[in-house]
């Protein structure tokens, strides 16, 4: 990876958030963060790579902005695009300038970071939640428009309208790109937690580059929001479940948990995972988030803490009041209390149309020898099942109960 | 940025009226939120609507004015009240939106940015 690669995929964001907050207009931030990349690819390998990436690219896209709004006259007639007076630097026309040609100079003011704004931009309720996604990945995480289409199964034509939509919205209507009011500020990080996790959960079917993504964002958010628990949370579950991205399939099917080869797991993201989340717990940490990754750490030990697993999911399970939180702690009391003990549980919760209900009701019936049960069970969640590796997975598991 | 905030109450006057189950109290909070939002810097308020059983709705067909009874939308769907707000940005006219007593009373307020032509 050359340097303005590697430039583009840490810089991206901020560049692009500084440009945004620069001159209130999100296509013409992009054309110029663009521009100011399209430069560097050019000049870092011929002058050498600057001392300061991120100053030398933001300082650059501003020279083009400030170009194109002189010379474009309708352009700069929208005189609010520019919130703060142009530096006088008349003589640059492209790149950063300078007598050796790199901008950065170490005295000068450090430029502030504003990918957080960006976030809450592009996390605003008052945009559609797909577009939330496409948004945040276009913006945040650099990814085209045709990669976030393909991302997600969408045609491209969709996606790009989506985008051109939503950045719409956020000029007519006056969507802020500022950190929100104090009382506000909990549920915007809601949101930015969700679309993060929501792209991770995309990701985590089989689509790798969207966890990857997800995770960077993730750690972007967990660096910007040092104090949050919860954003510590969700980074540290994302580290935890991704860890066993090797060992969930075999040969193309799904492995259950239960069977997953330990020598699969990543140690790296575990002890990465496990050091977020204990500093989730130092702030006092005790969201669903953190739970979630604390049941995620203690799937990783070898032999299980079933009692605590157990425990950790009843408090999540008050904490969230889901159904599908309680089938989960249903699993690891089957492994405390045996599976007649969960069978009760499984048999309260109004899941009929969740598969999964059915499946882990399938594997409680097995346990007690009730096959005839069992049966009737797997057949019904394999009535309910879309993913192809979850019915191939299904039907071995029938196949296996003798008829 | 102006803003034109929608207020739809949210209910038919057939419906029990949530006005008449809240208590006196209540009522005089209802009108002291409608008073503090009205003289909010920035907000122009409405003036009144009277009930939406009373609209009358016209269309044009073929050059035929065509006159119908009621709102364009259902009596429940249809606008009670309106104001125009001039705020920063979005999230200024939804905090004033979300202090509109019609919000949390069943009834809805939808923030329009208005555009200059």
């Amino acid at each position: 990876m050359t340097t303005v690669e590697r430039a583009f995929r840490d810089l991206w964001g901020r560049v692009l958030a500084a440009m945004v907050g620069y001159l209130g207009d999100f296509d013409l931030a992009e054309e110029v963060a663009q521009e100011a990349f399209a430069i560097a690819a050019e000049r870092w390998p011929r002058d050498g790579d600057p001392a300061h990436p991120a100053a030398w690219l933001i300082t650059t896209a501003r020279n083009r902005a400030i170009n194109r709004l002189r010379r474009d006259r309708t352009l700069a007639a929208k005189a609010h695009l520019l919130r703060d007076a142009p530096p006088t630097h008349p003589d640059q026309d492209d790149g950063a300038g300078g007598h050796n040609g790199h901008a950065g100079d170490p005295e000068a003011a450090p430029i502030p970071d504003e990918r957080l704004e960006l976030m809450f931009l592009c996390c605003h309720p008052a945009l559609a939640v797909d577009a939330q996604v496409a948004l945040t990945l276009r913006a945040l995480g650099g990814l085209t428009t045709a990669e976030i289409a393909h991302a997600f199964l969408v045609p491209e034509p969709t996606m790009a309208q989506r985008i051109v939509r939503a950045k719409r919205k956020i000029a007519a209507a006056g969507i802020p790109f500022r950190l929100p009011r104090h009382d506000l500020l909990q549920e915007r990080i809601a949101a930015v937690r969700a679309v993060v996790y929501l792209i991770f959960n995309e990701g985590y079917g089989g689509r790798r580059e969207l966890a990857t993504e997800a995770i960077r964002l993730g750690r972007a958010t967990a660096e910007l929001l040092p104090g949050e628990a919860e954003v510590q949370g969700l980074l540290a579950l994302m580290l935890l479940l991704d860890a066993r991205r090797a060992a969930r399939f075999r040969d193309g099917e799904l492995v259950m948990l239960a069977d997953q080869d330990p020598n699969l797991l990543d140690g790296d993201e575990i002890a990465e995972g496990r050091r977020v989340l204990d500093r989730a717990l130092r702030l006092g940490g005790r969201g669903a988030y953190v739970l979630q990754a604390a049941i995620a750490s203690l799937h990783a030990d070898e032999p299980r803490d079933w009692p605590q697993i157990a425990a950790l999911y009843g408090e999540l399970s008050r904490l969230t009041d889901s159904p599908v939180v309680e089938l989960n702690r249903a699993v690891a009391v089957a492994e405390v209390d045996g599976p007649a003990a969960a069978l009760t549980i499984v048999d309260g919760l109004p899941l009929e149309g969740y598969r999964y209900l059915h499946a882990t009701r399938a594997e409680l019936l097995r346990r007690l020898a009730l096959d005839d049960q069992a049966r009737d069970a797997y057949r019904q969640a394999l009535r309910l099942v879309h993913d192809d590796t979850e019915r191939r997975h299904l039907e071995r598991r029938l196949r296996t109960l003798a008829t | 940025m102006k803003y034109m905030l929608l207020i739809h109450h949210g209910h038919s006057p057939g419906d029990p009226q949530p006005w008449e189950a809240l208590s006196e109290e209540e009522q005089q909070a209802v009108y002291a939120g409608y008073r503090a939002v009205n003289e909010t810097p920035g907000v122009t308020p409405g003036t009144g609507l009277d009930v939406p059983e009373t609209a009358t709705t016209v269309r044009v067909e073929g050059g035929e004015t065509l006159v119908t009874d009621g709102p364009f939308v259902d009596i429940k769907e249809a606008v009670g009240g309106f104001l125009f707000f001039d705020a920063d940005d979005l999230d200024a006219a939804i905090e004033l939106a979300a202090r509109i007593p019609a919000a949390r009373l069943g009834g809805a307020v939808e923030v329009r940015p208005t555009k200059e032509w």
